[in-house]
């Protein structure tokens, strides 16, 4: 794993502990509860029962061949595919929110593409990302000074030195990054990561895979992920789906040893990398 | 009863309208997602054709079936003309190609304005389409009728295309997944072409029809234009069936409407359900669902 | 890293900007007061100075489309309806008073039954007017903007139906004709709250009113674009999902910038009424509508001064043209529409940009070499991205 050279380090973990020890309760334990989670397209039925509890210190890997039904499972809890069941964080029943009232309750969510705002700076990203408690009145007003949650989410992503560029400019691993700084100024106890790695060189998911361990300590992480290197590495727990079911559930190497995941998935002929 | 005939007809009548002027750009706006805002001026070029070929023939009942085939052809001609130099290159950037497929209709107005002088025009009927036959104890009249059959012969001969043709195929192909379809073989770039061809000539066919409603002018177009890009909007984008379902719907609607207030306030009302509507079916009545982003 | 090092050159070259751009600021707005208060007044005969004050409140419109469309995203095809909304409430006022105290308006004598409906009655009186002139304006853009914005019809769809709105509210005032005064509109004002219409140094009084209008909106939208609102406006038109995930309600964002413009576009159209003389459907509908976008797309939609400029010389083109020859007007007014936003997205002003940037482009391009690849990275460069992204249900 150490085979590569290790570039300079990039990102900040130390200035992560700033920023998770934002404001009130750091000691809340939080988890998220899906159950019985259906997902339907026009017939078709894109996540089927699923049931899925992530704790806090916990970073849960989903994966599960192409049209396994992760993203859409990531989509129903944020509010963007309608479902029915039940997803519960904090005690909070997530399902018939609307999108931003999801977001208010803790949770955010990256996107397969990185998006952030391309014409705005870096700061401006994460300042609009800090912001939407914000009163009316203070919208209004010229940003007087940089919220310190920023300041120390630029460090921790390690975009200090590129602030005032466009994001539009940065590259693509610096994209999810900024996405990455943008749902912890959010203050997201849930983080939901739709293959944040995709993309990134390999000293890049190193530096990710550490951040988001200790992100994971203190914040409840799903992610989507196709890299089985970057999740041997990392993942606490995975969730493999198939076919908008469960099909198993463990730690990595308890999934590596289920013979249905292996039919389905890892003997499919599919190559690993 | 009769009063209730006579509405349902007139609803029927302002739906084919709308439906001959809709039609095109359910294939042009639905499918390819190009707002022409010079849809209307096709139409209104197709309009011309008829006056100029009724100049050529004297016999109005040929004229009217010449006009059709040589008003698909114009609209289609400047609907491929205007693809290839401008909306080609704007796919990615629909709203701006709202804004210079506007210009583009300013111009075409004016030249007819030159051409053929501001003033309206009249298109002789064929005696075969005056007056009016008796249906369920009402006088219909028969270019109503007429105008009602162009509509539905031209969706039936959109949809058969569109489902049984190698081209229709290509351009559902192409709707669905542009990429898929490119490496499939599929040249987009000439089913766009075809597609606006298609799309802009039944526009031209619109236009020879409305010639039967009364005198024509330069602004015909713009008459028709927002009505029918409604039609599309409510009917839902990528699908034929929704177009003419709306197209029906908002004529019933209309003339609904009509009958109980006045014309113009019928129109605010039209207005009002729609935007009821959409709150309710944002994407329209008949959509195809997709999880992009957009 | 050289980008890093880029961003540090840029922010500094930021840093010098900003002090610099606030004192060009601050003489800009100063050097366009001198212009607007002293030198026009001053040189321009009365006809022109009327005319420059038309120009002025058409130019309101286009300042509230920039920050609806070039800003939000919003590209609104029916800014007449609320241009005309309060044309048509300062008119009203104006025929009241003109009537006198309990008096009908002539155009009803002549098309209506000779008495004031009664949601004219309220608009006898000027406060009344004034208050409505801005409010109703902004209530029916709220109303609508919260009725599509919030079921996320935008883009092509938002275009169409602010069209649709436009073309209604045209043909509403053409059917209404006993209480609208029909194709003919609302005109032979004689006053202006109390102030007689054919004194000349009235005349001026208006024109000045207009310009200082026209002033305070620039500065307003100059302060909503530099505020957090603006940011997030830009957001919200890039991404509106993204910021959706971030817990605002884009819906909201989107409404109040519809909202400003609606309301300048009020104020534009009560402010033209006394100066031109005559409100009328021609005014409102869809072709007038459009034809408030062609200055902000000249201009340069996006940026703070293109909208104004780009509005005032094509009104003044437009004036002149069409005097001379009609019909070069038309063919004159498409073309424009085709070549700037076909060919010059960002309008006149981003042809300083255009050319900024690609010098900036030469002499950076030896020493930022990865700046390129950095960009053609964000193809998917695992290769089963492809893939999921299309087919994952």
């Amino acid at each position: 794993m150490t085979d590569i050279p290790q570039p300079e380090q990039v990102l900040d973990p130390d200035a992560l502990e700033q920023v998770l020890a934002g404001p009130g309760d750091r000691f809340r334990h939080d988890y998220l509860e899906v159950r019985g989670l259906r997902v339907e397209f026009d017939g078709f039925v894109a996540v089927d029962g699923v049931d899925l509890t992530v704790t806090q210190g916990d970073l849960r890997f989903l994966i599960g061949p192409n049209g396994a039904g992760k993203t859409t499972i990531v989509d129903a809890i944020t509010g963007l595919a309608r479902a029915s069941g039940s997803v519960r964080f904090g005690g909070v029943e997530l399902l018939g929110k609307a999108s931003h009232r999801v977001a208010r309750a803790g949770v955010g969510r990256t996107f397969q593409t990185a998006s952030v705002f391309d014409e705005l700076s870096v700061l401006q990203n994460l300042d609009i990302a800090a912001g939407s408690r914000r009163k009316a009145r203070t919208l209004l007003r010229r940003r007087s000074a940089v919220p310190e949650v920023v300041e120390q989410a630029l460090e921790t992503v390690g975009l200090t030195a590129l602030r005032d560029a466009p994001a539009g400019v940065l590259a693509h691993g610096q994209k999810q990054w900024l996405e990455i700084g943008m749902l912890l100024v959010q203050d997201s106890r849930l983080l939901l990561l739709d293959e944040p790695v995709a993309g990134m060189s390999h000293a890049e998911r190193e530096q990710t895979g550490l951040l988001l361990q200790r992100i994971g300590a203190q914040r409840t992480v799903v992610v989507v992920e196709h890299d089985m290197e970057f999740l041997r590495s990392f993942a606490s727990s995975v969730t493999v789906l198939h076919q908008g079911r469960v099909l198993s559930e463990g730690t990595v190497a308890q999934v590596q040893a289920d013979p249905r995941v292996v039919e389905v998935y890892l003997g499919s002929g599919r190559k690993e990398r | 009863m009769d009063a209730l005939f006579s509405q349902l007809f007139a609803g029927l009548s302002l739906g084919s309208v709308l439906l001959l002027a809709a039609l095109g750009l359910a294939l042009t706006f639905g499918q390819m997602g190009v707002i022409n805002m010079a849809h209307g001026e096709f139409m209104m070029a197709g309009a011309y054709t008829a006056y100029v070929v009724q100049s050529l023939i004297a016999d109005a009942g040929v004229s009217l079936l010449v006009s059709l085939v040589v008003g698909f052809l114009v609209g289609g001609l400047l609907g491929l003309v205007l693809e290839v130099t401008l909306v080609s290159r704007m796919y990615r950037r629909p709203l701006d190609t709202l804004l210079v497929t506007w210009g583009v209709a300013l111009v075409l107005q004016q030249a007819a304005r030159d051409i053929f002088g501001a003033p309206n025009v009249d298109v002789r009927a064929p005696a075969w389409l005056s007056g009016a036959v008796e249906l369920f104890g009402l006088g219909v009249p028969r270019t109503r009728l007429f105008i009602l059959l162009v509509a539905v012969v031209c969706v039936t001969a959109l949809a058969l295309v569109l489902k049984l043709t190698p081209l229709g195929r290509r351009i559902r192909a192409t709707v669905q997944n542009r990429d898929l379809a490119e490496t499939s073989g599929i040249s987009t770039r000439a089913t766009d072409r075809l597609t606006f061809f298609v799309g802009s000539g039944i526009a031209g066919v619109a236009g020879v029809a409305l010639t039967l409603l009364g005198s024509i002018g330069p602004t015909l177009g713009t008459a028709y234009i927002v009505d029918a890009f409604l039609v599309v909007v409510a009917g839902g984008i990528g699908q034929l069936k929704g177009t003419v379902i709306a197209a029906f719907s908002l004529g019933l609607l209309q003339a609904t409407f009509e009958y109980s207030t006045t014309a113009s306030i019928a129109k605010v009302l039209l207005f009002v359900v729609i935007v009821a509507f959409l709150q309710v079916r944002p994407q329209g009545l008949v959509s195809l669902r997709t999880r992009s982003l957009a | 890293m050289s980008p890093a090092g880029t961003a540090e050159r840029r922010g500094g070259a930021v840093g010098r900007l900003l002090t610099g751009e606030r004192v060009r600021t601050l003489a800009g707005f100063a050097v366009a007061a001198v212009a607007l208060f002293g030198v026009a007044p001053a040189l321009l005969s009365d006809f022109r100075l009327g005319l420059l004050a038309k120009f002025c409140c058409l130019a309101m419109v286009a300042v509230g489309i920039g920050l609806a469309w070039g800003r939000g995203g919003m590209l609104t095809l029916g800014q007449g309806v609320y241009f005309g909304l309060g044309g048509y409430l300062m008119a009203m006022h104006l025929k009241l008073a003109d009537a006198g105290p309990g008096g009908v308006p002539d155009f009803m004598l002549l098309y209506g039954d000779g008495t004031v409906p009664g949601w004219w009655e309220p608009l006898r009186s000027p406060v009344v007017t004034v208050v409505a002139i801005v409010l109703v304006p902004v209530a029916l853009a709220s109303a609508l903007g919260f009725a599509v914005f919030t079921r996320r019809v935008r883009g092509a769809y938002f275009a169409i139906l602010s069209q649709a709105l436009a073309a209604a509210f045209a043909i509403l005032l053409v059917g209404q004709q006993k209480v609208t005064g029909g194709t003919n509109g609302l005109n032979g004002f004689r006053s202006f709250f109390g102030y007689d219409l054919a004194d000349p140094v009235n005349k001026e009084m208006l024109y000045l009113i207009a310009a200082g209008t026209l002033l305070a909106m620039v500065a307003i939208v100059r302060l909503l674009m530099r505020s957090r609102f603006g940011e997030l406006l830009v957001a919200v038109r890039d991404q509106e999902n993204r910021v959706r995930f971030l817990g605002y309600d884009p819906a909201a964002v989107k409404v109040v910038a519809y909202a400003v413009a609606a309301a300048f576009a009020g104020i534009g159209g009560a402010l033209f009424v006394p100066i031109v003389g005559i409100i009328s459907p021609a005014d409102v509908g869809v072709v007038p509508s459009i034809g408030f976008l062609v200055g902000v797309a000249i201009g340069g939609r996006a940026t703070l001064l293109g909208p104004v400029l780009g509005a005032l010389a094509v009104s003044w083109a437009q004036t002149s043209l069409s005097e001379q020859f009609p019909s070069f007007w038309t063919y004159f007014q498409g073309a424009l529409f085709i070549v700037v936003v076909a060919f010059l997205p960002g309008g006149l002003a981003s042809l300083g940009g255009v050319r900024r940037r690609w010098r900036a482009g030469r002499a950076e391009r030896d020493d930022v070499p990865d700046e390129v690849p950095a960009r053609a990275a964000q193809a998917p460069t695992t290769p089963s991205e492809t893939v999921t992204s299309g087919s994952t249900p």
